[in-house]
Order: structure tokens, then C-alpha cells, then sequence
């Protein structure tokens, strides 16, 4: 750290910190004030008058007695339900996750340790798909679906996500397997193992922080999607963005706006704990096709 | 590999690509030379104690028959490309013919929904791309200078905006820079004026959208090109300060250098990324004033009481020639490094 090279004058030092710090604030600013906002009520949220009202919560004391009001929560989870949407998503996002990494590992195996030219051809093809906006995709899906009537239901969104998530998940998991010796599925196989044995006994294990990167990365997809699941999805089986987006519809009315803030940070929380805990598999995941490759 | 085993351990991969990724590309090519069928009338007479009137009706039965005979509706061939919601060549003519000076010309041209949106998608993307590899680096140089305690949580309050879910992360920058919200109150304020609002003025939209696109984005070439920092050998850096280097210059000649290829990277996944922007659109409620590629499908599929599966299938395929004309020179690149390495 204190090497010639880094050394830096005070006034720089003191510069660049500032500079992180109004970073820190716009990116957590915005954050803090909606968790804080979703315990008042509307009149407090948006206080046109006083902004500090947000802060001592002026209409939510007149209005309900307390300094901080459940009401936003309970409206959307119970009154219009929400309950079902987080249930749906939890569906759709596990199994999205568990497919997409059985078919990538398989795939992304198969392109790393082969060495044709097709190869290479397949890759660049997932990467023409990757640019494809889901929403052309999803246009192409619907009338069809329709017409065989598997529209609305949430298996069909399920394989449309993991098929929508695969380029991205080969891409990721072929530079993972990259950095696997091949001497070491190799040694297996001249010890009588198959290659589908050596991939699921030898290589799985060693690629365990490479598997669960990419699922990070595959739950993220899943779970913020909003194109395939609001066309996709019938309104009883709505994820959570699309219902968020439905509680929009009927925005202005008094105290619907604090459901979809309520949601809007509900839908957040799983988000902010996956950082907590994974932070450096997602830091690594998002430079692994950059740095490696 | 043999190419038998590695067809088994491809293949539901591959499949899964060929029948939800490449299929609906052919399906949307097939669909927009398509258009829904005209409506069957009936005239109904109805008579009444005041005598009789006839009323011109849908024949829904008719309709119906009709739909299941074809799904896909009438053959339009080329027809939907040149309409008027999409690529309007005759409204684009009249234009050049009418319009004396440039200013009018492209007025009457950005009036057309389709050239709306794909003048919005272009800012939007050629905007957004720069800003975020500008600021990416520069809080990158800035967090590696910090003491490495500082880093760490630096990183996690950085991650939020890029993780969180876009549709939910425009409705939070929404609801504060709203006309009610905190920060839209307090430019009021600033400004003395109470008729700033986002709504009300297409520019405050559009440069909105990009600050969300921004602040959304930034994190992740952020956090790629702090990776790449820590690979930038300090011998290097010792050895440029020995020769003399400044500071700048050592950033210029030695960390530039070192950064570049992650450069690429990140402006080849921003360039896909910012092109099929939409969710912000939903989210700031900004239709009114900035639509996008995406968002016109969307609109098509969900916005009125009856799909348009033909104009937005013309879309989808207009939209996709844009992301190809986006990717050709990444794909001739790199066809031309894998063509050096075989040789």
C-alpha cells in the first residue's frame, strides 16, 4: 500500500473520498429513503408541503396514531394479495435456477473441453441471442401459446426463462470450466470413468464456486424479469414485478401508492440479503467474462 | 471431445435455445407479414314502437369462425413494415416534399411512433453507454485509492443499483424526483417554479430516464474495472513514476492500457443492454413523452383491448435488424481473431 507508486498528496486523497462518498449516497440514498417512507402514510411519503414531514411523519401520527404505520404492508400483501405473487415468484425462480444450471453445466462443459471450430460458432451464436431484446422473443411466443393454450400458466414462463437465461449461463459457466485442468477429467477417464462420470464426479466438485456464481446470476435474471412474466403470465399466477406494475394502474387513489412502495421494498429485501451473503460471488461472476476471457 | 458425446451434453442446451430463442425469431418473421382480420359487419335491424333502425354490428360468430380458420390473420405481406406505425414511407415522402428546412422535416418524422421511438433508443443507448464507462472508471480509480477498509462496503452499497430490479429501481428514483416526491418538491423550491414537473416536460423525461440508465448501469463497469485495477502490476507503476511520470500520466500510459480490453467488454454488454431499454419507461410512467423499441411491442401486446400481433411481430423484426447492425463489428472482430489464431 505505502509503495512509492500509490503514494498520494493529502488534497487528493481527501478528493477522491469525497468523491466515493457522493457516490455512496446517490446509490444508497434512494434505498433508505423508500424503506423508510414505506412505514408512513402517503401524505408523509409524498410531502409536497414539508418535506421534513417525511422525516417526523406529521399525517402518519394525525392519521394513525403512530409514528410508523403497517397499512401500506398489510393492503398489499393481504388486501391485494401479494402473498401469492412472492409464492408464484419463489416458484418460478427456483425452478428457472435448478434447470438452467443442469442444461449450462452440461453445455458449458461440452464447449470448454471441445476443441472443433463449431464450437466457438455456438458461442458467438449465444452471444447473437444474448443481444436478442426478450420482448421480440416474447412476441414471437404469443400467439402461439395462445393458440395451444399453455398461455398464463407458470411452467411455460419457467422454460421461457431458462431458455432466454442459457446464453448467458453457457457463456459464464464454459470460462469457469476453462480454468479446470483437463488433465484432471482426463486422469479419470484413463481410470475407467466415462465422460458423463468423470463430469459428474471429478468436475462437479471442483466446480461448485463457479456453479453457484452463475446461479446467483441465473436467480437475478429470474427474478427481475419483467417482460416475459407481465406478457406471459395470467393474473392469478403474476409474479411480483408484474403485480407491482398492476398496483400502478390504480395509482392515484389514496393509499395505493403505499401498497406498491410497501412491495417495491418487500421485492427489494431478498435482493439485499443475496448481497450480504454473496457479494464476492457476484463481484467475481460479473468480472469472470471480462478478466478471464 | 468426439463430436457424439458432445452433441449428449450440448443438446438440452441447445434445444431449449433453438425452440425459445431461434424459433420466435422465425415465428415474429412469419407473424408480421400478417394482420388481423377485418371485422365481419351485419346490419341488425331493430324495430321498435318509433320504427325501425339499423345498426351496423360486429358479428362476433363470424369473427370467430374466422380466427380459428386463421389464427395468424390475413396476409398483408411487406404491408405492416410500411404502414404508418412502423417505418411510414409515405408519411416520411409527404414530409420531404412539404417541409422546407431540416427542422421541420425531422419534426414531422419524430411524430411518427415508430421514429419516436427508435430516436429515444438511440439517445438513450449512445448517451448511457459513455456516461457509465466514464463513471465507472472514475469511481473505480477513486475506490482503489481508498484505505481497504472502505472498500468493502463501498462495493456493497455500489451493488444495489445495478442488482436490484429495474422495473423497481425506476419506480423508487420515480417516486422521488415526482412532483411530490422529495427531490422533485425541493427543485421546485430551488427553482421557484410549481409547474416543474417530470411530467409535464418531455425534456425533464428524457434526461430522467437517462440519469436512471446511469445510476442503473454504473455499478457494473464500476466493479469490472476495479477487478482489472488490482491486475495492473505495480512494478509498472513504480518503474513509470522512476521514468518521471505524473500522476495523470501514469494513468494514461500505464492503467489506460491495462483497462482497455475491459473497456470493449463493457460497452459490447451496455450497447445490448441500453438498446432494449424498457422497464424505466413503465416505471416513470414516461410513455407519454419517451417510448421505446421495446416498449412499442409491449404496448402492442398489452396496451389496448385487442393484440396487435402483426405490428408488433414488424417491430420486433425492425428491432432486431438494430441489434444486428449493433453487433456487426464485434462479430467481424472477432471472426477476424479467430481466423489470425488459425492461421
Amino acid at each position: 500500500m505505502a509503495s512509492k507508486a500509490q503514494r498520494r498528496s493529502q488534497g487528493l486523497i481527501v478528493l477522491t473520498a469525497t468523491l466515493v462518498l457522493i457516490w455512496v449516497v446517490i446509490a444508497s440514498f434512494p434505498f433508505l429513503w423508500t424503506l423508510w417512507g414505506s412505514f408512513k402514510v402517503q401524505g408523509d411519503f409524498f410531502s409536497k408541503a414539508d418535506w421534513t414531514n417525511a422525516l417526523t411523519g406529521t399525517r402518519t401520527i394525525a392519521e394513525t396514531g403512530g409514528y410508523f404505520t403497517l397499512n401500506g404492508y398489510e393492503g398489499a400483501w393481504i388486501e391485494k394479495e401479494f402473498w401469492r405473487a412472492a409464492l408464484n415468484t419463489m416458484v418460478v425462480v427456483v425452478c428457472v435456477v435448478v434447470i438452467s444450471l443442469t442444461f449450462g453445466t452440461l453445455g458449458g462443459y461440452a464447449l470448454a473441453r471441445s476443441g472443433y471450430r463449431y464450437a466457438f460458432w455456438l458461442l458467438m451464436l449465444a452471444l447473437v441471442f444474448r443481444a436478442m431484446p426478450h420482448i421480440t422473443l416474447v412476441s414471437g411466443y404469443l400467439l402461439p401459446f395462445f393458440e395451444w393454450g399453455v398461455w398464463g400458466r407458470l411452467e411455460t414462463s419457467i422454460i421461457v426463462l431458462v431458455a432466454i437465461n442459457q446464453p448467458f449461463t453457457l457463456w459464464m459457466l464454459h470460462s469457469f470450466f476453462l480454468t479446470i485442468p483437463k488433465d484432471l477429467d482426463e486422469s479419470a477417464m484413463v481410470d475407467g470413468c466415462t465422460r458423463f462420470q468423470a463430469f459428474r464426479h471429478v468436475i462437479i466438485p471442483v466446480m461448485w464456486p463457479g456453479v453457484i456464481t452463475t446461479g446467483l446470476f441465473s436467480f437475478l435474471l429470474a427474478y427481475n424479469d419483467f417482460a416475459v412474466t407481465a406478457v406471459l403470465l395470467s393474473q392469478e399466477n403474476a409474479t411480483m414485478v408484474p403485480k407491482i406494475a398492476s398496483f400502478l394502474g390504480s395509482t392515484f387513489e389514496e393509499g395505493n401508492v403505499m401498497f406498491a412502495v410497501s412491495a417495491v421494498v418487500s421485492a427489494t429485501a431478498p435482493l439485499f440479503v443475496l448481497i450480504l451473503f454473496f457479494q464476492r460471488q457476484i463481484v467475481s461472476g460479473l468480472t469472470a467474462g471480462a478478466v478471464k476471457g | 471431445m468426439p463430436h457424439k458425446t458432445f452433441m449428449w451434453f450440448i443438446l438440452p442446451s441447445a434445444l431449449a435455445m433453438f425452440l425459445f430463442i431461434f424459433v420466435p425469431i422465425i415465428s415474429v418473421i412469419v407473424q408480421s407479414m400478417y394482420i388481423e382480420h377485418e371485422q365481419v359487419l351485419v346490419e341488425v335491424e331493430n324495430c321498435g314502437p318509433f320504427g325501425c333502425t339499423v345498426e351496423v354490428n360486429v358479428d362476433q360468430e363470424a369473427m370467430a369462425q374466422l380466427r380459428e380458420e386463421q389464427p395468424l390473420g390475413r396476409f398483408n405481406g411487406l404491408g405492416t413494415y410500411t404502414n404508418r406505425a412502423h417505418l411510414a414511407f409515405t408519411e416520411v415522402g409527404e414530409a420531404w416534399v412539404t417541409s422546407e428546412s431540416w427542422g421541420t422535416f425531422l419534426s414531422a418524422v419524430y411524430n411518427l411512433p415508430f421514429y419516436k421511438a427508435l430516436a429515444f433508443t438511440l439517445t438513450f443507448t449512445f448517451v448511457v453507454t459513455p456516461l457509465v464507462l466514464f463513471f465507472g472508471l472514475f469511481i473505480a480509480l477513486g475506490v482503489n485509492s481508498l484505505p481497504r477498509i472502505f472498500r468493502g462496503p463501498t462495493i456493497f452499497v455500489s451493488l444495489l443499483p445495478m442488482i436490484v430490479t429495474p422495473l423497481v429501481g425506476s419506480l423508487i428514483l420515480f417516486w422521488m424526483v415526482d412532483a411530490e416526491g422529495v427531490l422533485g418538491a425541493a427543485l421546485q423550491n430551488l427553482f421557484d417554479d410549481n409547474s416543474l414537473s417530470l411530467k409535464a416536460s418531455p425534456w425533464l423525461t428524457w434526461i430522467m430516464l437517462m440519469v436512471y440508465g446511469v445510476w442503473s448501469s454504473t455499478p457494473f463497469a464500476f466493479i469490472v474495472f476495479y477487478a482489472g485495477l488490482q491486475t495492473v502490476p505495480e512494478d509498472t507503476l513504480e518503474a513509470a513514476s522512476l521514468d518521471g511520470a505524473g500522476r495523470w500520466q501514469k494513468v494514461r500510459y500505464v492503467v489506460f492500457p491495462y483497462v482497455a480490453p475491459l473497456a470493449v467488454f463493457i460497452t459490447l454488454i451496455q450497447l445490448m443492454d441500453n438498446f432494449r431499454v424498457f422497464e424505466p419507461i413503465v416505471g416513470f410512467s414516461a410513455q407519454a413523452s419517451a417510448t421505446s423499441l421495446s416498449w412499442i411491442i409491449f404496448n402492442d401486446l398489452r396496451g389496448g383491448d385487442v393484440q396487435l400481433f402483426g405490428s408488433a411481430a414488424a417491430t420486433s423484426v425492425l428491432t432486431i435488424c438494430g441489434v444486428a447492425i449493433l453487433l456487426t463489428p464485434v462479430l467481424i472482430r472477432t471472426w477476424r481473431d479467430f481466423n489470425r489464431k488459425r492461421v
